[in-house]
């Protein structure tokens, strides 16, 4: 083989990202030390980003299969039935470090990524979601990045016409320099329409078609996105992060699921991180057999960019597929109408070799198996660390403020106030598919064609995972399920996104395994089996890794869209009751946060069996019609519940509160009122529906909905008012707690 | 009755479009490189991106060759109505008065506005009834509609100032709180709200966007009795 002018040495594998070994172990698959184009190409395929080495085995421990699974882990998204012949395919991406390099592009092309993902498999994406983690808004680069993100999202999203239908954001010094930028994606598919990626054929063509190819995102999945940030080098990476351009990405779309409908492809891959050689390397892996690509048939950018350059490049908006020979003019013609460039750039083969040329000359030749499935796979070396990994922030209210304040403090806090203002920045509705659009409910729903609905949300209270990576899962995987019961849905299946630090630090280690441990027991215990992820490792800088955040998203169904719930009270004169086996406890509470003390070491215990029994109650209730509103409860406890109930249903309620068995004096009251927990529900209704619930699951009245106020008083031998406010209070404290930041 | 939606690469709402006219007739998506308007009696200049929008929101789109052929609809008195882009594309090609600027807040922004019926007796809003009030949801950059005084004036006393938004409601920060607009012979409108997302309560939150449509059966049937 013709070889460039010098070979690599093994600095250049370490500087690539590579180790030692593992730049060994390739000259012993080569049989020979890589040149430029095969080094390149193993250093990404080799990275933690496209091979998962600290994480596969922990991943092989969770719950794939269930009755509506039909796409599981291992293609471009998963898939499950939703019946009426339909399948909804979801997934859940990261796009962290490129957003906190540049976080409009990277958070823009995060959202093009998960969306390619969705139409990779033959579905028409029809949502999507997003889960983003910054610093306290009080810093310039908090509001920078949210700024930023939110932007990049909108510009994208509302751009390609898909709607933005939900999401999460929370506020945490620990993601100051790390900030997370999750997006999640839907699609919708007729059964037989979907597309596997597995390259099949010899004889075959292999057909690239989207955008052109330049420099751009060189590396990204290498040096920017399996290694920590580094304090002050992020310039230098900007040329790491991808360019987006949604109206390529809408035209893309368009023309792959036409190229679909008209049955012309054998096989269909996005091209996302590591560009052309992790889709064509995974697509001849899947297939078993070899590909030959030409680069000098790439249409590029810009001109003489060097083969490796041409097979590492992260040019977002491109697909490739493969195309029996008869029908490549077919397939261009449709390109034409979109007008997407397309180019037939190589074939499949029987070699089991993946092998670079450029004009026929033969610049690199890798056996597919090594490239894709034989990078080492390291053990995770955990540890509980002994000491507190995270540092508790500055008190903002006082151990004894009344209970008034606190909860004005709690509405107002940036990760509890209303998220109006980032909702606004997205197209929520277009598709007509939206039923309950953001803030209406606590998950988002969807209709689908037969009546029936869709229901989805994301969630990850990543504080809690930090005090217990295993129950904080766990309550991450209930909160998502408590959502879907409150609409009435039942869960389907889950994706999640794993975002950690440093995996080779032992700590780092004990947190992903406890949290992989706690995500599978959940989604085993909810049938919500998982069909599709991603990890996020090495998520930590000079001051620290970022809370464990594994985002959970799960998609779930109901019989029929009219039944679905609204979260705010709905009517004068119902009765308001607390549903479910709820415990609260201030550990890692949103208001222990704002008194600025430290996190606790574990979690209060979960009973998984109870909470969702619960959600069967609550789901069942809703469907019947007997609940005029259902809300969970979630951070800032009962009160906080209650007060976005009224809030988000124009009218007041008076509740009264057994102190019950809130341990200790003084914190009594703030436990009954703030305490958080799984497995509770805020529900509203008619007095004998809610009557007939009690026969099933564990309900104590709280009150009344109506009139203009919030009045909360607390019964503990004596009677005690312990908060009243009105609900111009509390919807200003709501409405302007984010608002500022938008200003 | 034939509506015929125009599908731009970029277009977002096009479908909807197709979808909510099919509530009181027929209707075909019209791709942009074909001239042939396919016996449509109406034409829906639909909401999205045409063409990326890179330059100046509908810039391009009016120069495709859909758009030459539904121009001369236009002259020839067809009814046509432009949602979002589509009004952008229609203040373009110079069918409606006036332009649109970006948003007061330079920010995309998504919500649903109440509009006061100020004419219930045009081709697009004769099933209401001036004074009516209709809850529509809005989504867009660019929606500031604008156009000078002197142009005003003359819209004014032609009577072409259809929808105005309610107090409140006028997020983008239109000029006078103008919603929607027609041209003077009144067989073209446009409006930045989306009347299409607004004709199922289920999710529209409301159906009030369906008297547009309605309004455009009738006068469509109208002229063939």
């Amino acid at each position: 083989m013709p070889e460039t002018a010098t070979l690599p040495t093994v600095d250049d594998a370490l500087a690539l990202g590579l180790t030692r070994d593992e730049y060994e172990l390739v000259c012993d698959k080569q049989g020979r030390p890589p040149n430029q184009v095969e080094l390149a190409m193993y250093s990404l395929l080799w990275s933690e980003h496209c091979a998962y080495k600290h994480s596969r085995k922990l991943l092989r421990t969770l719950p794939t299969d269930g009755p509506h699974v039909v796409m599981g882990p291992g293609e471009n998204a998963g898939a499950v039935d939703v019946g009426g012949g339909l399948v909804c395919a979801f997934k859940v991406e990261s796009h962290n470090h490129p957003s906190a390099v540049e976080p409009f592009q990277g958070a823009a092309t995060g959202v093009g990524g998960i969306l390619r993902d969705i139409f990779a498999i033959g579905a028409r994406p029809i949502a999507v979601l997003d889960s983003l983690r910054f610093g306290e808004p009080s810093g310039a680069r908090a509001r920078y990045l949210l700024d930023g993100a939110v932007s990049g999202i909108a510009h994208y999203g509302n751009s390609i016409g898909v709607p933005t239908v939900g999401g999460e954001v929370y506020f945490e010094a620990p993601y100051e320099q790390n900030c997370l930028v999750n997006a999640m994606a839907l699609g919708l598919a007729t059964r037989e329409r979907l597309v596997r990626s597995a390259a099949t054929g010899p004889g075959n063509l292999i057909v690239l078609f989207g955008a052109s190819t330049g420099r751009d995102g060189i590396g990204g999945a290498s040096v920017l996105a399996s290694a920590e940030l580094g304090g002050d080098g992020e310039q230098d990476r900007r040329p790491t992060v991808q360019v987006g351009d949604p109206f390529e990405e809408k035209k893309l779309l368009e023309c792959s699921l036409e190229l679909l409908d008209r049955r012309l492809l054998v096989s269909l891959q996005d091209l996302g991180a590591a560009g052309l050689t992790s889709s064509a390397s995974e697509m001849a892996s899947k297939g078993e057999v070899g590909i030959d690509l030409d680069v000098a048939r790439v249409p590029l950018r810009e001109p003489g960019m060097e083969p490796f350059e041409i097979m590492v490049s992260e040019s977002q908006e491109r697909m490739l597929c493969v195309v029996e020979p008869q029908n490549v003019e077919e397939v261009m013609g449709v390109c034409e109408k979109w007008e997407v460039g397309g180019a037939a750039i190589g074939t499949v083969t029987d070699s089991g070799r993946m092998r670079v040329l450029r004009d026929g000359e033969l610049v690199g030749d890798m056996p597919v198996r090594a490239l894709v499935d034989e990078c080492p796979l390291y053990d995770l070396r955990p540890e509980k660390p002994a000491e507190a990994l995270y540092r508790p922030g500055l008190a903002t209210v006082a151990p004894d403020a009344s209970a008034g304040e606190a909860l004005l403090a709690l509405l107002s806090c940036a990760n509890l106030a209303s998220r109006r203002p980032l909702f606004e920045r997205y197209d929520s509705i277009v598709q007509s598919r939206t039923v309950r659009r953001p803030q209406e409910a606590d998950a988002a729903v969807l209709a689908l064609p037969d009546g029936s609905a869709l229901a989805v949300s994301i969630d990850c209270n990543g504080r809690r995972v930090a005090a217990d990576p295993y129950r904080g899962t766990i309550a991450a995987v209930l909160e998502c399920a408590a959502n879907l019961a409150c609409v009435g849905a039942e869960p389907l299946g889950t994706t999640n996104n794993l975002n950690f630090g440093n995996p080779e630090k032992p700590h780092i280690a004990w947190q992903l395994s406890e949290s992989v441990r706690g995500l599978g027991e959940a989604c085993r215990a909810l049938d919500a089996p998982i069909v599709g992820g991603n990890v996020s490792l090495y998520n930590e800088g000079a001051t620290g890794p970022i809370y464990p955040t594994p985002v959970i998203g799960m998609v779930g169904r109901m019989p029929d869209a009219r039944d679905c719930a609204q979260l705010g009270f709905a009517r004068a004169g119902d009765e308001i009751a607390l549903v479910g086996p709820f415990t609260p406890s201030l550990a890692a509470s949103e208001l222990s946060k704002l008194r600025g003390e430290p996190l606790p070491d574990g979690l209060p215990e979960i009973d998984l069996a109870a909470a969702a029994a619960a959600h069967a109650v609550v789901r069942d209730a809703v469907r019947d019609g007997e609940l005029s509103s259902a809300h969970d409860i979630a951070e800032g406890g009962l009160a906080v519940a209650l007060a976005e109930c009224c809030v988000a249903g124009g009218l007041g309620a008076t509740v009264e509160l057994a102190q019950g068995d809130a341990p200790g004096e003084a914190d009594a009251v703030a436990t009954a009122l703030f305490g958080e927990g799984s497995g509770g529900f805020v529900v509203s209704g008619a007095p004998e529906a809610l009557s007939g619930l009690s026969a099933f699951v564990s309900l104590r009245r709280l009150g009344t909905v109506g009139g203009e106020r919030l009045a909360i008083e607390v019964v503990d031998g004596a009677r005690r008012t312990a908060l009243e406010l009105t609900l111009v209070d509390l919807s200003a404290a709501y409405s302007e707690g984010l608002a500022e930041f938008f200003a | 009755m034939k509506f015929g939606v125009l599908q731009f690469p970029g277009s977002c709402d096009e479908v909807d479009a197709v979808e909510a006219a099919r509530n009181v007739g027929d209707a075909e998506l019209i791709w942009h490189r074909d001239r042939d308007l396919r016996g449509a009696e109406a034409i829906i200049v639909p909401g999205g991106f045409s063409y990326g929008d890179y330059l100046r929101a509908g810039a391009i789109a009016r120069f495709s060759p859909a758009m030459e052929s539904v121009i001369a609809f236009a002259r020839d008195g067809g009814l046509v109505l432009g949602i979002c882009n589509g009004f952008q594309v229609l203040c373009e090609a110079h069918l409606l008065p006036g332009a649109l600027l970006p948003n007061v807040n330079l920010r995309f922004t998504s919500r649903q506005v109440e509009l006061d019926v100020v004419r219930g007796d045009t081709a697009f809003t004769r099933a209401c009834a001036a004074g009516q009030r209709l809850s529509i949801p809005a989504k867009h950059s660019w929606g500031r509609y604008y156009a000078d005084e002197a142009t005003r004036r003359a819209m004014d006393e032609s009577g072409q100032v259809v929808l105005r938004y309610a107090p409140g409601h006028n997020f983008n920060g239109s000029v006078d709180d103008i919603a929607a607009v027609r041209n003077d012979a009144g067989n073209v409108f446009g409006l930045m709200p989306h009347p299409e997302h607004a004709v199922d309560e289920l999710i529209g939150g409301s159906a009030d966007g369906l008297s547009i449509f309605e309004s455009m059966r009738l006068a469509v049937e109208g002229t063939h009795a």
